[in-house]
């Protein structure tokens, strides 16, 4: 188990992190979020011993890491771009960490065949790396990561420097391999798609420091702020007397602001809510539209494209849908951090 | 911890190569300077002043700069025509031509005295041109030597430069020569301007052509500073030109380094070179010209060296293993073990020392503190850079002859000082291959378990092996070739090849002058096939500048 208590770090005046403080329990996956700069790849490095720590501790099993050098930590670290030696082939790459701890001929090569085939790249063994594509770069960088079954697992970024669609697909056998292979891994992205596939809890940093922790559907349900819900994907966020207009048009209570989907408004002919369409866009699955409404000013709607869609100065009516929006700052149910 | 762990390991590796340059660079330099400015132990200018304002020294002062100022600017008038002509178009055996043209670099500087001195003799070839000492001969020789510069830095620029801006320039109306001022010209101004700078000081710290072809009435001030040491023994004056010249060559460096930083960044594309056509013709007449310039030389140095009482025969060479000639110390073949010993032990030196300071100099750094360590010894590793060999030679020789380092008839001073000379090179290949390593690599195999000598065999190693055999040819023959250091403390009875062929020049004899000839070829041949050998690794950067 990983423990990160009170953990500060310093480059000259500036504080990269404030005074973090997570747990990865074992066979966990915890995902780190948050826009860049905010200090989360800082936490990654100190974690692995890459950067000295201006304050607090880490602890792995119970042992403080403060003495520990990178390369007795008995971590693994995976970059976004790979960091594969191209000076060695795939196999040689993957075999690395098991030639480091002195492990027999046949035991390595036996155990690079399981790895590339774990991560679906049987007989690439001999290939250079110069010769593979990004996404099979990042595979082989999992396989050797995950060579020598390290204590911690840690991910940077570990699929945005791929295309939409192979993150994808990757992203669902990123997850299927650490599960199966029941590492506890700690990773970092700014991509809330990103850590939604592949975490079981996730932490939300912002300017050095932790602001929410908890499993990724809740923290989803339940953001603690404004800005941690704009980063997570709502389109906007309404308060005062908007907020209770809202609320009750989803037939729902409490009080603060809302954070509103893009897809939480649906034109519905008897919808409590009415506007008037300002602009209207046909996209494959729906047509969005913005629309002007006395309580909340312009928001964006969504019609279905069975229907005609509405166009620019119509008037529609809408209702708004219950699981597209949030209630921010929540306490009594988010995973606040005190 | 890990921070003072860090600093104490980047002290571990930068003492080493602090405590050679301090030995082997600060205590020279400052014995030269204290022998100039403080004769007696007390602050005295008058003596270097005197030494400057003499009406020689003016002289010497103002033909150095002359001679350096002419060359280059034919130099850039030959270079950049060729560069267009040998990068741009598609030109059959250009490659070909390219190499003929980089010969002259490789050979060492008395080598192309020789080879001069041979050509424009009055019984020579060229010997109805009048040239046989004096400016011209110089000049030319400047030129033959620093062509390869200009050709190569800005024909590597040019090659690889986009080709639209001037396509666009064209589309809007621009005829060729507007193109090419609107267009190229900006692209290309960094790489000019480079070569520019560096022919200037290679031309006005230039040694043995000039101490060859000038002999005692055109001497630049490396030269005389040589003249006044070892003829004169006016070490004091010879003091106070160092300081002059440490002063002109400082001042050129910081010229050449403003000049370089406003280079505009330029986009690189690998172009086709384009088919030739008739507006190209002076291009090629140019081109065509500069092959002749460096032709003509090497080949009359191999002819002349064949001829003996006026037959064609080997004679002068069969002449370079015999032993026993009561005007040289050494026969000729035993002269060439010396210097093939010596720049063994130079290469080993340089590579050593350069490498410490690479790595030191490229790691990361962590904290503002390591920075600033980092920075500072950056720039005093660099301060070999601004002084000449003839400089380094005096400095050693002032200061290294008495106890506690009394290195005189060590046979690891004349390495020492070539491994010096050379360091600078080796420096400036290997950092940027280490710069460009992705700090990450280390990162991944130190995560990955790797302890940190491991990561860096893991990573650096792979990378730098290279090019790190690569500077050790371009050492060994740099080391080959030295002369302007190595005529200081080369020992009477081991001279290298360079020294015994000077020595040859000046001792009478009816085949002395052919075996120096003869000499020169060998020379030649052998530093040759080391850089040959070089070039083959096609490690990126070398060669250039």
């Amino acid at each position: 188990m990983l423990r990160i208590d009170d953990v500060s770090v310093r480059y000259g005046a500036e504080v990269a992190l404030d005074g973090v403080s997570l747990e990865v329990p074992d066979g966990q996956v915890l995902a780190v979020l948050g826009p860049s700069g905010c200090g989360k790849s800082t936490l990654l490095r100190a974690v692995a011993g890459l950067e000295p720590l201006a304050g607090g501790r880490i602890f792995a099993d119970g042992v403080d890491l403060r003495r520990t050098p990178t390369h007795r930590r008995g971590f693994a670290l995976m970059f976004q771009d790979g960091q594969l030696f191209a000076s060695k082939s795939v196999a040689g790459n993957i075999g690395y960490p098991l030639r480091l701890r002195r492990r027999a001929k046949a035991t390595v090569a036996a155990r690079v065949e399981e790895l590339l085939d774990l991560v679906g790249l049987g007989g690439y063994g001999a290939r250079r790396p110069e010769t593979l594509s990004g996404g099979e770069r990042q595979r082989v960088a999992l396989a050797r990561a995950l060579a020598v079954e390290p204590r911690l697992l840690l991910l940077d970024e570990p699929l945005s420097a791929l295309d939409a669609a192979l993150r994808e697909r990757l992203a669902v056998d990123l997850r299927r391999i650490i599960t199966a292979s029941g590492t506890t891994a700690l990773m970092v992205t700014h991509d809330h798609e990103e850590a939604f596939a592949l975490a079981d809890r996730m932490a939300l940093m912002r300017a050095g420091r932790v602001v929410q922790v908890g499993e990724p559907a809740q923290v989803w349900a339940h953001p603690v702020d404004v800005e941690t819900a704009l980063f997570l994907g709502y389109d906007r966020v309404v308060d005062g007397a908007a907020t209770q207009v809202v609320l009750q048009a989803a037939g729902l209570a409490g009080a603060g602001a809302v954070a509103l989907r893009r897809s939480a408004l649906e034109v519905s002919p008897d919808g409590p809510l009415e506007g008037v369409v300002r602009a209207s866009r046909a996209a494959p699955e729906v047509v969005r539209l913005v629309v002007e409404t006395p309580a909340l000013g312009e928001v964006s709607a969504v019609a279905s494209t069975t229907e005609v869609a509405p166009g620019p100065g119509q008037r529609v009516r809408m209702r708004v849908i219950a699981d597209r929006l949030a209630v921010v700052g929540d306490a009594a149910t988010a995973g606040q951090v005190p | 911890m890990p921070r003072l762990r860090r600093i104490a390991g980047l002290v571990a590796l930068a003492a080493g190569p602090v405590l050679v340059l301090g030995v082997f660079f600060v205590l020279p330099v400052s014995g030269m300077l204290g022998l100039g400015l403080w004769p007696d132990g007390r602050l005295d200018l008058e003596p270097a002043w005197e030494a400057i304002t003499r009406e020689r020294t003016a002289r010497v002062a103002w033909f150095t700069l002359g001679a350096a100022a002419s060359a280059t600017v034919i130099t850039l008038l030959l270079g950049i025509p060729a560069a267009y002509a040998l990068y741009r178009l598609a030109i059959p055996g250009r490659r070909m031509l390219r190499a003929i043209l980089l010969v002259p670099f490789v050979l060492p500087t008395v080598v192309v005295g020789v080879a001069f001195d041979s050509l424009l003799a009055a019984d020579g070839p060229l010997g109805f041109l009048g040239w046989s000492d004096g400016p011209p001969a110089i000049i030319t020789a400047m030129v033959f030597f620093n062509l390869a510069v200009v050709v190569r830095t800005v024909g590597s620029a040019w090659e690889s430069l986009d080709p639209r801006p001037g396509e666009a320039a064209a589309a809007l109306g621009a005829r060729g020569w507007q193109a090419f001022w609107v267009a190229t010209f900006p692209a290309l101004r960094g790489s000019i301007v480079s070569a520019a700078s560096v022919v200037f000081l290679f031309c006005a710290t230039a040694f043995g052509v000039v101490l060859v072809l000038g002999g005692m009435r055109y001497a630049t001030l490396e030269t005389e500073i040589y003249l006044l040491t070892v003829n004169l023994f006016d070490l004091q004056a010879a003091a106070a030109l160092c300081l002059l010249q440490f002063v002109m060559v400082l001042g050129l460096l910081a010229v050449a380094h403003r000049a370089r930083r406003g280079a505009v960044a330029v986009q690189r594309v690998t172009a086709r070179p384009r088919p030739v056509r008739v507006s190209d013709l002076p291009a090629l007449l140019t081109t065509l010209l500069g092959v002749v310039l460096v032709a003509v030389p090497v080949l009359a140095l191999v002819l002349t060296s064949l001829r003996d009482d006026g037959t064609w025969s080997l004679a002068n060479y069969r002449r370079l293993g015999r032993s026993g000639d009561p005007d040289l110390p050494v026969s000729v073949t035993e002269a060439l073990a010396n210097s093939l010993r010596i720049a063994l032990d130079a290469t080993w030196m340089a590579l050593l020392v350069g490498l410490l300071v690479a790595i030191v100099v490229t790691r990361r750094s962590y904290s503002p503190a390591e920075r600033r360590v980092r920075g500072l010894l950056d720039g005093f590793f660099m301060l070999p850079l601004g002084i000449s060999a003839v400089t380094l030679g005096f400095g050693f020789l002032v200061t290294l002859d008495e106890p506690p380092l009394d290195l005189r008839d060590s046979p690891l001073l004349v390495p020492i000082a070539q491994a010096l000379v050379a360091l600078p090179l080796v420096v400036r290949i290997l950092i940027p291959v280490l710069a460009g390593i992705d700090d990450r690599q280390r990162q991944a195999a130190a995560s990955l378990g790797a302890s940190p000598l491991r990561a860096t065999l893991t990573v650096d190693l792979a990378v730098v092996s290279k090019p790190l055999l690569a500077a050790a040819g371009m050492v060994f023959a740099v080391s080959l070739g030295e002369f302007g250091a190595t005529s200081f403390l080369s020992r009477a009875d081991h001279p290298t090849l360079p020294v015994l062929i000077f020595r040859l020049l000046g001792t009478p004899g009816e085949h002395h002058y052919a075996m120096a000839v003869a000499a020169s070829v060998l020379l030649a041949a052998t530093t040759a096939t080391v850089m040959l050998i070089t070039e083959r690794l096609r490690v990126p950067g070398v060669g250039g500048f």
